[in-house]
């Protein structure tokens, strides 16, 4: 019987030994979203992003993922269990990822970890981003060309400066149109809740608002545009199957290139803390074809598209903030801590920012 | 005036899931079991309701399929608690957990799909007629079924035999078993009752409140229907009363943001919970008659003696 036992147990110690053997050969990329991955928005275009690097290194590398890990102190066991899994780089998709990684990552030096959207790093901690803000001025300049009551709606999440840079990069394309135009603005203090976004967007056209502008993650808003013959934009993914009348064109998230550097470089042993920033001109953001509107606007978003793929910023000056007061100069580009900290509008925008 | 109507279209659009659920739940619970899993079997009803309607293209078998749905996965419930007698809130919180997981695993192929919308009542001569032909003759399927099923459990509850068992039971099922009714029995019906109550629910959200499917979807109406049914003193039309608060000033505070009020948006945000609450809470002020409607043997197992 006791020899038996010692046997079993050997056989279990070298099949363990074999087990971790393969773990290291393969190696195991992970992902942590915090909205669900059919959410066919930011989470979904994320897990497309992983899907990508599993095509793309194939048998080199093993990936997994949590899904609806909500953002906050609760995160940290989500990171915590992917690393004494075995997972060698993490990818953290929330901006309420920022302090758990930052926490985990010092718990565990030889795990490479990455965030997406925060601006705290480590040695053993590289942040990237995309740069939204490029795609969200031409949406201003379109929404303000084709709104006829010169009134845009804007569903937006949480006062996060992501959002708060987005908001003022639409209404300074808009404004760059018709200098008069506006926004009424509603917080649902939720990412997303289809529900609550369709309920905003009804009370947005209700008020007078005929384009619908998003930084939620569903499509329930622009098929309220649809159902009542108005237009707006995507998120995140292409929408257009669910708003092929209303749809004008929407700002997809393309990760995957990215994360493919990313873990090939975790492969070859090159990876190290980085800080990117990508943009149109890198592929990370794209625009959805322009559709349901007339060639000139067409053509005035893709002269956008061409000049900002070319290296100019819509954060140039002279811009002033909410109250009147000068912010940058002629000519002046707002450096990215600045974008990345903003906590305050510019002029035209019709709301009081939450604190 | 043509906003006006609007904004109460979209009022009772926001209301109806929470009332339907809230209606199911309120049977059961007058049955004493307390079932936690209504966010489970509601997003059940939303992933079958959206799936069916999707294959066959008919938002009808869709909303078939929702309430079917609903049922048969209440039916667990009620084998778990009532069969094999284990403990009802345990049983009902996995309940909300496996639904979430099953449905988003169900629905994977579902996502990014737009699906079938259930049409709005048109009634020639009727729908056009200025402000009331929208409101009375214009709104969707569920909407009517949502005030019709109200009607039928406060009828069926307070004015039948069944319901006045039913009610017994809830409040005592050792007594009503010494009578001879048949205890378990009664609860599986109700139990089933307010399952395929809060898979219409669930449909009426994959179907006609955001014709598609996503995972969450429910997004925590289940537990709202839930505390609706307490704060509303288990009567029917104070759950009416409720859902339709509820609506109105998350509605009304979505407008108030529109139109640029300097109020907090997390403040307004949480205005319809506590206006609910309050509201609730002072029309059932009454101790006396708060105690009458609260089923005594609410979550307590039942295991007949044979």
């Amino acid at each position: 019987m006791k020899k038996l036992l010692i046997a079993l147990m050997a056989a279990a110690a070298a099949l363990s030994l074999a087990a971790t053997a393969e773990a290291q050969e393969k190696l195991k990329a992970c992902w942590v979203y915090t909205g669900p991955i059919g959410d066919f928005g930011y989470s979904y275009q994320h897990d497309q992003g992983r899907l990508d690097v599993e095509k793309a290194l194939g048998d080199k590398v093993e990936t997994a993922y949590l899904e609806n890990v909500s953002e906050g102190p609760d995160a940290d066991r989500a990171f915590e269990r992917l690393a004494r899994e075995g997972c060698k780089i993490i990818f953290g998709t929330s901006f309420g990822f920022m302090d758990p990684e930052v926490k985990v990552a010092k718990k565990f030096p030889d795990v490479m970890f990455e965030h997406a959207t925060g601006y705290k790093t480590a040695e053993n901690l590289g942040i990237y981003n995309a740069r939204f803000y490029e795609g969200r001025y031409i949406l201003g300049q379109i929404a303000a060309k084709q709104s006829k009551s010169g009134v845009a709606g804007y569903i937006v999440s949480f006062p996060i400066p992501e959002v708060v840079m987005g908001i003022n990069s639409f209404m300074l394309g808009a404004q760059s149109i018709k200098p008069d135009f506006k926004a009424k603005i509603v917080w649902i203090n939720s990412w997303f809740d289809p529900g609550k976004e369709a309920d905003a967007a009804k009370a947005l056209f209700d008020q007078g608002a005929d384009i619908i502008v998003q930084h939620t993650d569903s499509t329930a808003p622009l098929q309220v545009a649809e159902e009542r013959g108005l237009q707006g934009f995507g998120q995140s993914s292409d929408m257009i199957k669910f708003a092929p009348k209303a749809q004008l064109t929407s700002i997809v998230d393309d990760w995957g290139p990215y994360y493919i550097g990313r873990v090939k470089a975790a492969l070859d042993g090159t990876w190290k803390p980085g800080n990117v920033w990508l943009g149109i001109k890198d592929g990370a953001v794209k625009m959805a074809p322009y559709t349901n509107m007339p060639d000139d606007v067409k053509a005035m978003a893709e002269a956008t598209e061409k000049k900002i793929v070319e290296g100019w910023n819509p954060f140039t000056g002279p811009i002033a903030k909410q109250d009147g007061t000068p912010w940058l100069k002629e000519g002046e580009v707002a450096d990215d801590p600045t974008l990345l900290g903003m906590n305050f509008y510019v002029k035209g925008v019709d709301d009081k920012l939450p604190q | 005036m043509d906003i006006t109507v609007n904004i109460l279209l979209t009022i009772a659009t926001a209301a109806t899931p929470l009332l339907i659920a809230a209606i199911g739940e309120l049977v059961v619970e007058r049955s004493g079991v307390l079932n936690l899993g209504v966010e489970g079997m509601m997003i059940m009803g939303a992933v079958g309701g959206f799936g069916a309607g999707y294959l066959t293209g008919s938002p009808w078998i869709g909303l078939l399929a929702a309430i079917a749905l609903g049922a048969v996965f209440s039916l667990l419930f009620a084998v778990m608690t009532l069969s094999l007698a284990t403990n009802q809130v345990a049983t009902g919180l996995s309940l909300t957990l496996l639904g979430l997981g099953l449905s988003g695993m169900m629905g994977t192929s579902f996502v990014g799909q737009p699906g079938a919308r259930l049409p709005n009542l048109d009634i020639p001569g009727l729908t056009a007629m200025p402000v009331i032909g929208r409101l009375l003759f214009g709104q969707d399927p569920i909407f009517y079924i949502s005030i019709a099923l109200t009607a039928a459990v406060m009828w069926f509850l307070f004015k039948t035999r069944t319901g006045l068992t039913l009610r017994s039971i809830g409040d005592s099922h050792t007594s009503a078993h010494a009578l001879g009714i048949k205890v378990i029995r009664y609860r599986y019906l109700a139990v089933i009752f307010g399952g395929a109550c809060a898979g219409l629910a669930g449909g009426h959200l994959s179907l006609v409140y955001t014709p598609q499917w996503v995972e969450n979807m429910t997004a925590g109406r289940g537990w709202i229907a839930l505390a609706l049914v307490v704060f509303a003193s288990w009567r029917p039309w104070r759950v009416l009363a409720g859902a339709y608060i509820f609506g109105a000033v998350w509605i009304g505070q979505l407008h108030a943001q529109a139109f640029g009020i300097p109020v907090p948006s997390q403040l307004l945000s949480s205005l319809p919970y506590l206006a609910t609450i309050v509201v609730l809470v002072l029309i059932s002020r009454n101790k006396r008659l708060t105690m009458m409607n609260t089923p005594a043997s609410l979550g307590q197992p039942f295991v007949p003696d044979r």
